[in-house]
């Protein structure tokens, strides 16, 4: 009996939600200020590993410039909170435009005075972004390793476009948030600080039964499909291009969302959330939370974030080998990642290694091996 | 006249480093479908060994030949890197073979592993341990094959990992009691100094070329002149081409694919090596050398295609050649009196990171006519 197949009782599923929400509200008394703030960055940050198991775990497209959107998102809520709070500075624009010397706030900020924009214009532009750009590249049928590549490529142009533009967004210096004003409250106060992290984990659970309606039904075994065998969805008559430029959007918007909690609680958004690193770490939470399990990428996300600071406060040299060491594991040994190990037949062959378990009688001419050495 | 001499050569130079680099992905990525995301690291190990020989070739017995030592670190930039890619197909790649999106993944796992081993080993016993797998590797292969079949085979390999380890701690110990600078591990970047006789510039009809630049053309010439008539002449070459046209058949007619496999990445490990020489004569040399150039590859081998080395040559150039012509604005030089918005959009691209977003922009919209890149794989797989 494996774990996703237990049908839990109605009275467990209700107090597990009961004590969930319990530990969020009483989060904020329970930690101390700088672990909260960790912990609200860290559930923000799954949010987006929501969005790379939608394209990666369900569908199958490696994108490793998630970045893009998530910092779009993040430019967002930052340009707008220091539009709101530039009262005092000259010409009523964001300080750092008096330093090049730029009087008139440039056309494409204006929208964001109104509040009501800029909620919408966190998640529309990474979405409209990531649309455009998978659009063009599903398109020719770019798949595989070129589509990863590609979105490299791309998130390295969007680097280098946010770092040279001073003028336009402060370049490499970023847009901070932590001195600004959100609805006459300092944004880096701990009380807003604590609101921020009620919001977000409502938002994460928000996101997560979101991804489960997105793949579950048709549209979802579609998504499936296409990654399985691409070639045979297009057979069937399904035109795969629309539902991978669909979940590639909507990634995005995911990813952008996150992007703009992620900045409100760490108090700056700059090129640095476009680098490449950052974005193959976020596949990497997926892939050992357990990618095609939503609820492993949010676990991931959290853990490996979480385990990051640990190490990096004790041993700051060594994070780097076990994460590279992780990324090799994960691939070699754990392929459907730790929440996929439990819920597949993991526990189960573990136990019948140490002879605790009988072994189920099968009939081998009937088992079918599910991967097949080379379709590509 | 002159000006326009002074933009192909400038986009020559910047087209024949990237040629360099991506020479080896793309063998790779056509054999086996792998992009390995590592590659930058190892030409980063390659400009690395560029800096020890350098180092030990000012030890009073080399001292008299320190003028050649570019051209040795050449040959060893092309071992390390090679070794290194062996065993990391030998442990890692082959494991994953057919799935290259795990594959892109572990070696980026191995990337970020390079990276903080030269941060935080002595380059002295860094060297000592390549040298140890360099004998673990390939003394078991030089048995004669008497040895070789018999069942205790395994022993004498073992005793031949112990030989090697025994020889890299010794080396190590006696390269790091004798070059102060590589006994302790350092983060910082080192600088690759040219030998005197290549620095200086050139001058041909009228212009100065700096002799660095020409070097790397040079030594980009080389490695693909090398490669080709590898390809196309040796019996391996043969073997490799085939397998990259059809796998599953080239098996089945008794070509050897795994060790086609090996090969064929070290090799292609081994011009990142070169390329790494090549990179640390333009600048410092840090853990990080390799991340500037590896997504210019990567944008290289999208571009060119992987049915033909040509494609390579000519997406090297092609992105070089466009990098220096709106990097620098030259159109603007070339048609002074253009109307404004033009040149303003052209003065907005003309620096180094503009230029690459333009490049990009440009590739996508070619993707968009040829989605394969220049020169496609022929087959008749629905897949391709």
């Amino acid at each position: 009996m494996s774990l996703s197949k237990i049908k839990f009782d109605k009275k467990i599923v209700l107090s597990f939600w009961i004590i969930l929400i319990a530990l969020i509200v009483a989060a904020p008394t329970l930690l101390p200020v700088f672990r909260l703030n960790l912990l609200g960055r860290y559930l923000s940050l799954s949010i987006v590993a929501l969005g790379v198991d939608l394209i990666w775990g369900y569908t199958g497209l490696l994108s490793l410039g998630q970045g893009i959107f998530f910092a779009l998102g993040g430019y967002c809520a930052a340009m707008y909170l220091q539009i709101t709070s530039s009262s005092e500075f000259p010409n009523n624009i964001p300080e750092f435009f008096a330093l090049y010397g730029v009087e008139k706030l440039p056309f494409f900020w204006e929208p964001f005075r109104s509040p009501a924009f800029t909620f919408f214009a966190i998640w529309i532009i990474p979405a409209l972004v990531a649309g455009l750009i998978g659009f063009l590249v599903f398109r020719n049928r770019i798949k595989g390793v070129y589509f990863s590549i590609l979105t490299q490529a791309s998130l390295l142009v969007f680097f280098n476009f946010f770092n040279g533009q001073q003028k336009l967004i402060n370049g490499t210096n970023g847009l901070k948030t932590d001195v600004t004003q959100l609805f006459g409250q300092m944004v880096g106060s701990e009380s807003m600080q604590r609101i921020f992290f009620w919001i977000t984990s409502l938002l994460v659970i928000a996101a997560w039964f979101f991804a489960k309606w997105v793949v579950k039904g048709r549209f979802g075994n579609i998504l499936i499909g296409i990654r399985d065998d691409e070639p045979r969805v297009r057979f069937t008559g399904y035109n795969p291009v629309i539902f991978k430029t669909i979940i590639f959007s909507i990634a995005g918007g995911l990813a952008g969302i996150s992007g703009a909690l992620y900045t409100v609680q760490s108090g700056i958004v700059s090129p640095q959330f476009m680098t490449v690193p950052f974005s193959i770490e976020m596949v990497i939470w997926v892939a050992v939370g357990g990618r095609g399990t939503l609820l492993g990428a949010i676990l991931g996300a959290v853990f490996i974030n979480y385990a990051k600071s640990l190490v990096s406060e004790a041993l700051p040299a060594s994070w780097m080998f076990i994460q590279g060491g992780l990324f090799i594991l994960v691939v070699t040994a754990l392929p459907e990642g730790v929440l996929g190990w439990l819920q597949g037949d993991g526990p189960r062959n573990l136990l019948q290694r140490f002879g605790l378990k009988r072994k189920i009688e099968t009939y081998p001419s009937l088992e079918v091996k599910n991967k097949e050495g080379n379709n590509e | 006249m002159e000006l326009l001499l002074d933009s192909l050569f400038n986009g020559v130079a910047i087209g024949s480093v990237l040629l360099v680099a991506a020479l080896g992905l793309a063998i790779v990525f056509g054999l086996m479908g792998v992009i390995n995301l590592a590659h930058g690291e190892l030409m980063m190990l390659g400009a690395y060994t560029t800096y020890v020989t350098q180092l030990i070739f000012k030890l009073p017995i080399l001292k008299p030949f320190y003028n050649s030592y570019i051209i040795v670190s050449i040959f060893l930039a092309f071992i390390v890197s090679g070794v290194v890619g062996i065993l990391l197909e030998k442990t890692i790649i082959r494991k994953l073979y057919g799935s290259p999106l795990e594959t892109l993944l572990a070696t980026w796992g191995v990337s970020l592993i390079l990276q903080q081993f030269v941060r935080s080993v002595p380059l002295a016993y860094g060297t000592g341990l390549v040298i140890s797998l360099l004998i673990g590797l390939f003394l078991p292969t030089t048995f004669p094959s008497k040895i070789k079949e018999s069942i205790n085979f395994r022993y004498f390999k073992f005793s031949s990992w112990i030989f090697a380890a025994l020889t890299g701690v010794l080396t190590g110990s006696v390269i790091s009691s004798s070059v102060s600078k590589l006994s302790r591990a350092s983060a910082r970047n080192v600088d690759v100094t040219a030998p005197s006789w290549m620095r200086g510039q050139v001058e041909i009809i009228g212009t100065a070329f700096p002799k660095t630049r020409l070097m790397i053309i040079v030594i980009t010439l080389i490695s693909v002149i090398a490669i080709t008539l590898f390809l196309n002449q040796s019996a391996w070459g043969m073997r490799i081409r085939a397998v990259t046209q059809n796998r599953q058949m080239s098996d089945c007619l008794g070509i050897s694919t795994e060790k086609v496999d090996i090969i064929t990445f070290g090799i292609g490990s081994g011009l990142a090596g070169v390329a790494g020489v090549a990179v640390s004569l333009l600048g410092s040399v840090g853990p990080n050398v390799g991340g500037n150039y590896i997504v210019g590859c990567f944008m290289v081998v999208v571009l060119g295609g992987v049915g033909n080395l040509l494609g390579t040559v000519l997406a090297s150039f092609g992105i070089g050649i466009m990098t220096d012509l709106i990097g620098a604005g030259r159109l603007l030089s070339i048609w002074p009196d253009m109307p404004l918005p033009l040149s303003n959009t052209i003065n907005f691209f003309a620096t180094t990171s503009m230029a690459r977003v333009m490049i990009f922009a440009l590739i996508v919209i070619f993707l968009q006519f040829k989605p394969t890149g220049l020169f496609p794989q022929k087959g008749r797989m629905v897949e391709n």
